[in-house]
């Protein structure tokens, strides 16, 4: 396979329990056990009430496009194969997440409903994206 | 607390903007910019005993103060680095107001100076825009702003002409300013919407250009404002706020945190929008000075884009609005593309507007925007008749 040259994340030990679940294409959130806020991206403490009871929950990889944006051009040269979609998603457990809709950039629309697909860039990297659902 | 009436802007400095830095460095560009205030203010450098300034991307460092004063032969009272992006030199000119109204000083050198060019935007150092944006392409800021664009197009049917006639008025306006970097043609809505697309929805004539140079401004106490050579322009009222860094996780992207900073700025002076003679809101991109007018509150939310189709936002027009150009007519030099909607605020209330003098211009509004309109600085400034 080709060399992957885009920037990959570099997970924290508070986040490797989210990078681990897509590894096994599964997607998780943290939840917080005393607000019951889903938190997205992994934090110490929930962002919402600041307690620290926050459990990892596997949750339902739907989801719909809060807004996007079709690069043409791309600021960092790692992205020269532009045109891609970047997209907040807006999860149906209700955090926003950053990343790409995989899909022709003619088809995407605020508010469409999309569902999570797992994009195994490396043998130990998988981004977690989404398609038209 | 108040900081109404306790300090006053009395000098600026400000550099024609260049598009290749060549043998420039960010530390003579500031050497530069400082003369030029400091002479401006009817000043000497002795007399500077506060210094706030912004880290350059081009020559970065920590504990940056004392090293850039040294090398401007400062010393100082109070020194500081303003680290909030676009609107670190709005939120200087209330930081030098609270450090002279608690008596820590009397004259501050707010001062910033970047080289940059169109080139390769180095992914994010912080980490966690490392690891959860990079990835994706999240990478500089003209994704967040584009998406911030769709998002306001589909809550408020704002249209690509609407968002294009910013740009457009600003152009016109920036012909009649010699510092400008884009002074030499005006623009048309056709013209931005047949300029490339880089970001859907965005076109390049409607995304800042990134160039080299700086600007200073000398705020000083009220004894010294008494005495300055130019009409001391004085601080009536500001506000900060901040809710996010990346745009994905604000409470909503097209209501932006500028809300809270500018009803604290105008309550402050105990005046309103419409009090304005001139406003200047930071102009990365087009749509930002539409969500900043809707915010600040000079139309009501979701109706910023007719209300630039229904003004005429030049120097000579019936809402004068960034009349140095923007910078998408000036250019960004780094912090200095955001100091310069402040430098125009002044020159504009002291009356040096030159051939863009808006008449009469006694009240202005400026608006600091960092990042994705992550933080947000509003003053409220005033010339005194």
């Amino acid at each position: 396979m080709s060399e992957y040259y885009k920037p990959l994340p570099k997970p924290s030990p508070t986040s490797r329990p989210f990078w681990e679940a897509a590894r096994r294409h599964e997607l998780t959130l943290q939840r917080c056990g005393a607000c019951r806020a889903f938190i997205y991206y992994p934090r110490d403490r929930c962002p919402k009430c600041f307690s620290d009871k926050l459990a990892w929950e596997r949750v339902s990889g739907r989801g719909k496009v809060y807004s996007f944006t079709v690069v043409r051009r791309a600021s960092s040269r790692a992205f020269s194969d532009a045109p891609y979609v970047l997209a907040i998603v807006e999860l149906a457990e209700g955090p926003r997440m950053t990343s790409n809709i995989v899909a022709s950039p003619e088809d995407v629309r605020v508010e469409m409903p999309v569902e999570v697909c797992f994009d195994d860039v490396t043998p130990d990297h998988t981004l977690v994206k989404f398609k038209p659902a | 607390m108040s900081l109404k009436g306790k300090a006053a802007a009395i000098g600026i400095g400000e550099l024609k903007p260049v598009k290749e830095p060549g043998d420039l460095t960010a530390l003579g560009l500031m050497a530069r910019v400082a003369a030029e205030a400091i002479a401006d203010a009817g000043l000497e450098k002795k007399d500077i005993d506060g210094f706030l300034v912004g880290v350059p991307f081009s020559d970065p460092g920590m504990i940056y103060p004392a090293s850039a004063a040294e090398v401007l032969g400062l010393n100082v009272r109070m020194l500081n680095q303003v680290d909030i992006g676009g609107a670190s030199p709005a939120g200087m000119i209330w930081r030098a107001a609270a450090a002279i109204d608690a008596g820590m000083c009397n004259a501050v050198l707010c001062i910033v100076a970047d080289l940059n060019k169109v080139g390769d935007q180095r992914p994010p150092v912080i980490s966690v825009q490392r690891e959860f944006e990079a990835p994706y392409g999240n990478i500089g800021a003209n994704c967040g702003y584009a998406m911030i664009a769709h998002r306001h197009m589909h809550e408020y049917g704002t249209t690509a002409r609407q968002m294009a006639k910013v740009a457009v008025d600003q152009r016109t306006s920036a012909l009649k300013n010699p510092l400008a970097t884009f002074n030499d043609k005006a623009l048309t809505i056709d013209d931005v919407l047949n300029s490339r697309m880089i970001v859907d929805p965005l076109h390049l004539y409607e995304i800042v250009s990134p160039v080299s140079g700086g600007a200073a401004i000398i705020v000083a106490s009220p004894e010294l404002a008494k005495r300055a050579k130019n009409p001391p322009i004085w601080l009536l009222g500001a506000g900060e706020y901040a809710n996010h860094s990346t745009i994905t996780y604000a409470p909503s992207i097209t209501e932006s945190p500028i809300k809270p900073a500018a009803a604290a700025a105008f309550k402050m002076a105990g005046l309103q929008p419409k009090d304005m003679d001139i406003a200047c809101p930071y102009d990365c991109y087009t749509i930002t000075v539409i969500v900043t007018l809707e915010d600040a509150g000079f139309c009501k939310k979701g109706q910023g884009g007719p209300f630039v189709m229904e003004h005429d936002l030049t120097y000579a027009g019936d809402f004068p609005c960034n009349t140095h150009g923007g910078q998408l007519s000036f250019g960004q030099a780094g912090l200095a593309g955001g100091m310069s909607h402040v430098t125009e605020a002044i020159r504009q209330l002291m009356g040096r507007g030159g051939e863009r003098q808006v008449k009469g211009a006694a009240l202005g509004y400026v608006n600091g925007n960092g990042g994705i309109m992550s933080e947000q600085s509003s003053l409220v400034l005033e010339r005194r008749s």
